[in-house]
């Protein structure tokens, strides 16, 4: 009984130095189940060490109640800093309000919070990633000729934003590009074939396609390949499929995400807030993306 | 009655809908030069092959008044187990002949749901739904599955006597659909207890089998279907078909088939599948934008639906 207290003593002795000493920042991510969350967390280890700082983290298995959990864990745990990777944007705000009411500064990163305060948002740059596509097209085509545009379901943010950065950057920066087609394929494989073989049945010349996302870049990508026809495709996302398609030369390009780069400026915000506090508004962080092609 | 006359009205009853479909192509040859083309309209036959699939399954067991929304689920069910079963190295036909049985046996699921434990084919089937899309991720983890062997190219992408072979699917499909039943003591009995269950059982129809019969043929048809999209997207993906119900539903509809059970075939199945497939192509060849597809599909659909039941009004 004696030994037990006394080692209790001595662990939370320990917690209270470590929490006093070494800044902890907590980070709960939504789910270490799959891959890209895994590199988020890895890039926040790596700058949390960089930085000094101990980072402690939580995996919610994509579970709502988990996460609450986890994070209310955290804020016993006295870390400085929160930062939350979002399983649910609306189930997370209570436990971003018990961090707000207990004084501890949120990061949203990759998904944003509907409630609560939140003093960085950081996320994946969906515009410039679109607009590095229409730059990739634009090269690949000499700068002029008709272009087709796969949307993502009419309304979602990414499919607003990734439209808007290549829409943008075709009509400032390569003019001689004609979007001769843009329909929506709803995020999805199959509608991306059947609309892109309405497509090729409409229009006679196409020098590339740009799809929202790789789902339907790839259901376009058959529809060509039945056709016979000899057009640049790039798609959005880098799934394992997309990059396959791209190493094998069927498919132009894709987008990805940096999630390594979401998790160390998600840390470098929380360093900045232990140096300067928190801002008075929340703070849009928008990471860059890169184009994979062969 | 003299021969010479037609009757415009009962011309107009028996064909509005083939009315409003040829309104339609008019109108769409009209407005694009490329629409009418013999391409483009084998595009459409091939691209409405899967919802006029599922859709013929979906019009038996809406004839024996019930509903079936689990076919978009099912349908990637049998789609992932299919090419894991072929990729696992099952030899294909095989593989493609086990997915079709697990689509009846899964459809069996269902209807003996509804036929003995007496609970709504909207609820079970909606339980489906969703039960049927969990297993299809978990199956494959979420992801896609791809390296499928060759006959799955010819199912999606194969041409017979010159028309690719998902047309020859879902006309044979279509065929064998029609004779059981216009043609079959089972097809009677479907449309008896759609017509009115209670008479059907006291006349003699055994309610519960055929009524699990009609589920069970469409998860038939919703498997046969996944063989045809797995072969037309060269892959499997667990999140196939997803809303593949509301379109069969609507071609049904559209088609004629009367949703309080009893009336209806699978050639109105066919038209209603027709009009939204050369509503979806003709949107896409005139470039229509995004947001205003939606609101043109629906529109059209309702139109459709407001003329042959104008038509049907009159004849009474």
């Amino acid at each position: 009984m004696r030994t037990t207290f006394r080692i209790l003593a001595v662990a939370s002795a320990l917690l209270l130095a470590s929490s006093a000493l070494a800044q902890t920042i907590g980070l709960s991510v939504s789910t270490l189940n799959n891959p890209f969350f895994v590199t988020l967390r890895d890039g926040a280890q790596q700058a949390a060490a960089r930085l000094g700082l101990e980072l402690l983290v939580t995996d919610a298995q994509d579970s709502v109640s988990t996460q609450i959990n986890d994070i209310e864990d955290l804020i016993q745990r006295g870390v400085k800093v929160l930062i939350v990777n979002p399983t649910d944007s609306a189930a997370v705000v209570p436990a971003v309000m018990a961090a707000n009411a207990a004084g501890i500064p949120v990061i949203a990163v990759d998904r944003g919070v509907d409630g609560g305060f939140i003093a960085y948002f950081i996320a994946s740059d969906n515009v410039a990633g679109g607009a590095s596509a229409g730059q990739f097209i634009c090269e690949q085509i000499g700068g002029s000729g008709p272009v087709v545009e796969l949307e993502g379901i009419a309304g979602t943010s990414a499919a607003r934003e990734r439209g808007l950065g290549f829409n943008t950057y075709m009509r400032e920066n390569c003019p001689g590009v004609t979007i001769v087609a843009r329909q929506t394929a709803n995020f999805n494989r199959a509608e991306g074939l059947s609309v892109m073989e309405n497509i090729l049945t409409a229009q006679p010349q196409i020098a590339a396609v740009f799809a929202h996302n790789d789902e339907m870049a790839l259901g376009a990508l058959q529809a060509i390949e039945a056709s016979g026809r000899d057009i640049v495709v790039v798609g959005f996302d880098a799934t394992d499929d997309a990059v396959a398609a791209v190493k094998a030369g069927r498919m132009a390009a894709t987008v990805a995400q940096l999630p390594a780069m979401l998790g160390a400026q998600a840390v470098e915000a929380a360093a900045e807030i232990l140096k300067s506090g928190a801002p008075a508004e929340t703070v849009n962080v928008a990471v860059g993306l890169e184009l994979v092609v062969e | 009655m003299s021969p010479a006359r037609v009757n415009w009205r009962e011309v107009f009853a028996r064909f509005g809908l083939v009315m409003a479909l040829l309104a339609l192509i008019v109108a769409l040859s009209l407005l694009s030069d490329r629409f009418l083309t013999p391409s483009n309209v084998v595009n459409v036959l091939r691209q409405i092959s899967i919802n006029a699939i599922i859709a013929c399954g979906m019009t038996v067991v809406i004839i024996g008044r019930g509903i079936d929304l689990s076919v978009g689920s099912l349908l990637a069910l049998t789609g992932v187990v299919g090419a894991g079963l072929a990729v696992g190295g099952l030899p294909a036909g095989l593989a493609v002949l086990a997915a079709m049985a697990l689509g009846t046996a899964l459809g069996t699921f269902n209807g003996l749901f509804v036929a003995y434990a007496g609970i709504a084919p909207f609820i079970v089937t909606l339980a489906g739904l969703t039960i049927f899309r969990g297993a299809a991720l978990a199956y494959t983890d979420g992801r896609p599955i791809t390296g499928l062997p060759s006959l799955f190219m010819t199912l999606g992408y194969g041409t017979f006597l010159g028309l690719p072979v998902p047309i020859w699917i879902m006309l044979a499909f279509l065929l064998v659909t029609h004779v059981i039943l216009r043609f079959t003591a089972l097809g009677r009995a479907i449309y008896a207890i759609g017509g009115n269950e209670e008479a059907a059982r006291l006349s003699g129809i055994p309610v519960r089998r055929v009524q699990a019969f009609t589920f069970a043929y469409s998860g038939l048809a919703a498997a046969l279907a996944a063989m045809v999209l797995t072969g037309r997207l060269n892959s499997a993906q667990p999140s196939a078909g997803v809303m593949f119900e509301l379109d069969a539903i609507a071609a049904v509809v559209v088609g004629g088939t009367s949703l309080f059970g009893g009336r209806g075939g699978v050639f109105g199945t066919l038209v209603g599948a027709l009009i939204i497939g050369v509503i979806n192509n003709g949107m896409n060849l005139l470039n229509v934008p995004s947001f205003y597809q939606q609101i043109v599909k629906g529109g059209v659909i309702l139109g459709a639906l407001l003329i042959e039941r104008l038509v049907a009004t009159r004849r009474t």
